[in-house]
């Protein structure tokens, strides 16, 4: 059942949606750490008043992700990229949203 | 026996699509496991492979079912600003208030991240379908997607059940 990597399908798309879950986690936890720091930014981000800014936080991450899944479809859709590499950088972009979603990590940048 | 409108929801967020989350999560991980040459006849091949779009569309949409009910039905009774809410009643015993200042915080953002990655695992079962078995590396990443969407889905769901038990919505 092994195949010659020109047998498949182009991994483009594949590509494209695990660079696009990554760049959602990072802009989860860029404004997460930007809501933390900035208190009018946090309330810029409220959206709806029951939820708080957790509502434009999620919405932001889940237009960055559906948005970045489109777009590198769209430009990688006929392309083969190399999924190990791809793999790396969606992992340290996945890791980096970990950490900046970490309660303690991103309470460090509250204002005194 | 009653149930109120709150905890209604906060029993189908938590309980009842958790536990759907997780028979998805073991159907779905098994076969990954499994998906190697060698492992598969070809008759059974697009059998398992079957299974595991299931599993893995499944679990990508209760994820997403689960962290919408959590953050635009649940939370806002949470954090409601009424002296009786549970971040109010957390918050004011600085014994408890590190139950919203620690889990609550991680876990109203983290649980994020696991949607798009179970995504991201169920478009690679749907995109090669059998031919994910002809393609280890993508297997493996979705595997792994899989497996990172569901251990952060049990960070979220385990401190929920924590703070609840501490301070439920009711």
């Amino acid at each position: 059942m092994e195949a010659r990597a020109n047998d498949l399908k182009p991994s483009g798309p594949v590509a494209a949606v695990l660079l696009a879950s990554g760049i959602g986690g990072v802009v989860l936890a860029g404004l997460t750490i930007a809501a933390e720091s900035s208190e009018s930014f946090a309330n810029s981000l409220a959206y709806d008043l029951e939820v708080g800014p957790l509502s434009g936080k999620t919405i932001w991450a889940a237009a960055a992700f559906l948005v970045s899944w489109g777009a590198l479809t769209a430009a990688l859709r006929k392309r083969d990229m190399n999924l190990g590499t791809v793999g790396i950088v969606a992992a340290v972009l996945i890791g980096l949203a970990l950490i900046g979603t970490f309660a303690p990590f991103f309470q460090l940048f509250a204002p005194e | 026996m009653d149930l109120t409108t709150h905890e209604f929801w906060a029993l189908i967020h938590g309980v009842i699509l958790g536990g759907a989350f997780l028979l998805a999560f073991s159907g779905g991980l098994a076969g990954f496991y499994g998906l190697r040459p060698g492992w598969v006849t070809r008759e059974g091949l697009h059998e398992r492979v079957r299974r595991l779009t299931l599993g893995t569309t499944a679990m990508a949409a209760l994820v997403w079912f689960t962290v919408i009910s959590g953050t635009w039905i649940v939370y806002p009774w949470y954090r409601e600003e009424t002296a009786d809410s549970p971040k109010s009643l957390l918050l004011a015993n600085p014994d408890t208030k590190d139950w919203h200042e620690f889990a609550m915080e991680w876990k109203e953002h983290i649980a994020w991240i696991a949607p798009m990655l179970a995504t991201a695992a169920a478009f690679i079962v749907l995109y090669y379908r059998d031919d994910l078995i002809k393609n280890q590396t993508a297997r493996k990443i979705a595997m792994a997607c899989f497996i990172g969407a569901f251990v952060i889905a049990v960070i979220a769901g385990l401190l929920g059940a924590l703070i609840t038990k501490k301070a439920p919505v009711s």
